[in-house]
């Protein structure tokens, strides 16, 4: 198909003819496309196929689970591991992180995108600097200071922490967004008499709903996925996020570490993240480079 | 009448012309609008900060009284905790813990971003499949960093996936030199292709027209790649590294579930901090804490102002005004930030 397209074309200067003529330019790019792939995918691939195997066969080689099995699963969600709620929790920490991380980083990445003061270029950097701080500089002071309110296995504990790095995270991503709107749209909203908050609130908050939507993505995963904290200011298994919760199953089967169950669990966490991803590919993908809204 | 009257009030709050110069009225706005997010992180960032540095010079419940009850209250040791980082067995201790974080910041993010560009070149030169492979390479960025610890140490299970095809019988997750490579392999596999992606963001804004030139000049491909793509996307690409750069000496999910606690081989400045604090040993926690604080700042400080040096220029000239000349220069290295400000989501080491 190519070839005859390219055959159709104008008679081919010497670059095209020379593209054509070999082979392995032409199919270098698959090849590596294919490689890439099979890096980025294989280990995933392993741990589903692992979660699917019998527990009894856990420690077979084989690429395909010969019986397929649901059993790991099974496991996974059995009351003693506490496993649902685990998620229930992450999903409470996570989505609380993100709700308050847009509310108050929008409003700062509005001021930064588009108001013009003095201390603009110092602001910016204060908030970069911030999430370069190792996250264990910040757990172990506020460690101390959560058991002194009793704060130790509450959702605040993880909550407040985690705005540590979500917060500026949000507010970069965010200014990017507001920058790429024009700015004739809030001149245009006041002119036709709405205030300045008016003209936040009615016209640049629904344009920029892909743009916040993205950076709730972006933030929801890097709460999700977050560890540390989750690990620091909790002991109890009711309050752990799943993230924790998996990295401590102790399986049914005595001392041996249930790795069955942990790929199962695995699947279970990383699942809806790659729905999502593969879902909105594009957006994340502009997101984190650029913040462009297409 | 009523119409004039909004047109009066927005002449008094500050559209069009007040925007572009710097006013009293703007400032005090900005500061309101700004002080959310400053405030938290004051809170949540500066407070622990300080406070751990206040902490560092005090030592509390660590010790035991005659009936082995913890002695509550903490006395001030001054510099003590600082000292005794670096005497002896917890010396020792603390060396192998800032030198492997030290290894594993340099070994990474050299094959991180070998690898990186790598990819970018591929998916930049690719047409066909570029989705498929743009998802793809967001699946080891959006696990979570425990989930492909635990996935990797299954993979280098003694019967495991890794020995059956490398034809081995290692024992990799356990220590020493086997255990510190199974962290850089599972390390390299979540996070080169995020950086790979980065790069093929920077290779998508060089015009085609630069590249066709050099074809005219006449200008092989190894030369199209030294003087043309990597100069043009060293921005994006030195801020990227950066990150990891800073993500890497922070690393503690990784080692911790890959290897687990009170490793030699794999223990990082993180996870003795935490074991520290995890041991109620609040004091030389902190200590530690600020010793990696330290750390990671000066390795950014030399970072950006090698980095500032480069992005200074374009920087200055999209920004007039605006703060004094250091400010400028810092916000000119940061500049370029927001392209890759999220590299640390993709780690979360």
């Amino acid at each position: 198909m190519a070839t005859e397209m390219k055959v159709k074309t104008v008679p081919p200067p010497e670059v095209v003819r020379a593209a054509e003529a070999s082979p392995l330019r032409r199919w270098a790019p698959l090849v590596g496309v294919a490689v890439i792939v099979l890096y980025c995918l294989a280990p995933f691939y392993w741990m589903a196929v692992s979660a699917f195997r019998r527990p009894s066969d856990q420690f077979s080689n084989k690429i395909i689970p010969a019986p397929f099995s649901f059993q790991n699963f099974k496991d996974v969600f059995s009351a003693s591991n506490g496993f649902g709620r685990g998620l229930l929790n992450s999903l409470i920490v996570a989505g609380t992180v993100t709700i308050l991380t847009l509310v108050i980083g929008m409003v700062a990445a509005y001021t930064l995108a588009r108001l013009d003061f003095r201390f603009k270029n110092a602001v910016l950097a204060i908030i970069i600097t911030t999430s370069m701080f190792p996250g264990i500089s910040l757990v172990i002071p506020l460690l101390k200071l959560f058991i002194n309110i009793k704060w130790i296995n509450t959702y605040q504990a993880m909550i407040v922490p985690s705005l540590s790095f979500a917060l500026p995270l949000a507010v970069w991503n965010l200014t990017a967004f507001f920058r790429q709107m024009p700015r004739e749209l809030e001149q245009a909203a006041m002119v036709d008499g709405c205030t300045p908050a008016q003209a936040f609130r009615k016209v640049i908050i629904p344009l920029a709903a892909p743009g916040v939507f993205t950076t709730a993505i972006i933030t929801f995963i890097a709460a999700w996925n977050e560890f540390l904290i989750a690990l620091s200011m909790t002991n109890k298994k009711s309050i752990q996020t799943a993230n924790v919760i998996i990295s401590q199953f102790t399986g049914t089967t005595g001392r041996d570490q249930p790795f069955g169950s942990q790929m199962a669990a695995g699947v279970v966490v990383t699942i809806p993240l790659v729905i999502a991803v593969l879902i909105f590919q594009r957006r994340i993908v502009a997101g984190l480079t650029a913040g462009g809204v297409k | 009448m009523s119409d004039t009257a909004p047109v009066n009030t927005r002449r008094e709050s500050k559209p069009g012309k007040a925007r572009t110069s710097f006013n009293e009225g703007t400032a005090r706005l900005a500061a309101v609008l700004l002080s959310p997010t400053l405030i938290v992180l004051a809170l949540v960032v500066l407070y622990p900060i300080v406070s751990a540095l206040r902490e560092s010079l005090y030592t509390s419940g660590t010790k035991l009284d005659a009936n082995g009850f913890v002695v509550k209250g903490s006395t001030f040791v001054g510099l003590d905790n600082y000292a005794a980082i670096f005497k002896g067995d917890t010396g020792h201790r603390f060396w192998t813990a800032f030198y492997n974080t030290t290894f594993f910041t340099v070994t990474c993010v050299v094959l991180e971003t070998v690898l990186g560009v790598a990819m970018a070149l591929i998916m930049h030169k690719a047409f066909k499949g570029r989705s498929i492979v743009r998802a793809s390479i967001l699946v080891p960025w959006a696990i979570p960093t425990v989930v492909s610890a635990l996935l990797w140490k299954w993979i280098f299970q003694a019967d495991g996936i890794a020995n059956n095809i490398l034809g081995t019988q290692i024992l990799w997750s356990t220590d020493g030199w086997q255990a510190k490579l199974s962290v850089i392999v599972a390390d390299t596999w979540k996070t080169a292709p995020f950086i790979g992606l980065l790069v093929l963001a920077g290779l998508q804004t060089i015009p085609a027209e630069v590249y066709e030139a050099a074809k005219v000049d006449g200008a092989s491909v190894l030369q199209t790649f030294r003087r043309i793509t990597l100069p043009l996307v060293r921005p994006a690409l030195l801020v990227a590294v950066l990150f990891r750069i800073l993500d890497t000496l922070r690393i503690f999910d990784l080692p911790f579930v890959l290897v687990g606690p009170h490793k030699g081989s794999v223990e990082t400045l993180s996870m003795l901090g935490y074991d520290e604090a995890f041991n109620t040993r609040y004091g030389p926690a902190a200590a530690y804490a600020t010793v990696l604080f330290l750390y990671v700042a000066a390795v950014a400080y030399v970072f950006v102002k090698l980095l500032g040096a480069d992005v200074i220029g374009e920087a200055r000239a999209k920004k007039p005004g605006g703060g004094s000349r250091r400010q400028r220069k810092r916000a000119a290295a940061l500049a370029a930030a927001p392209q890759a400000g999220l590299t640390s989501v993709g780690g979360g080491v």
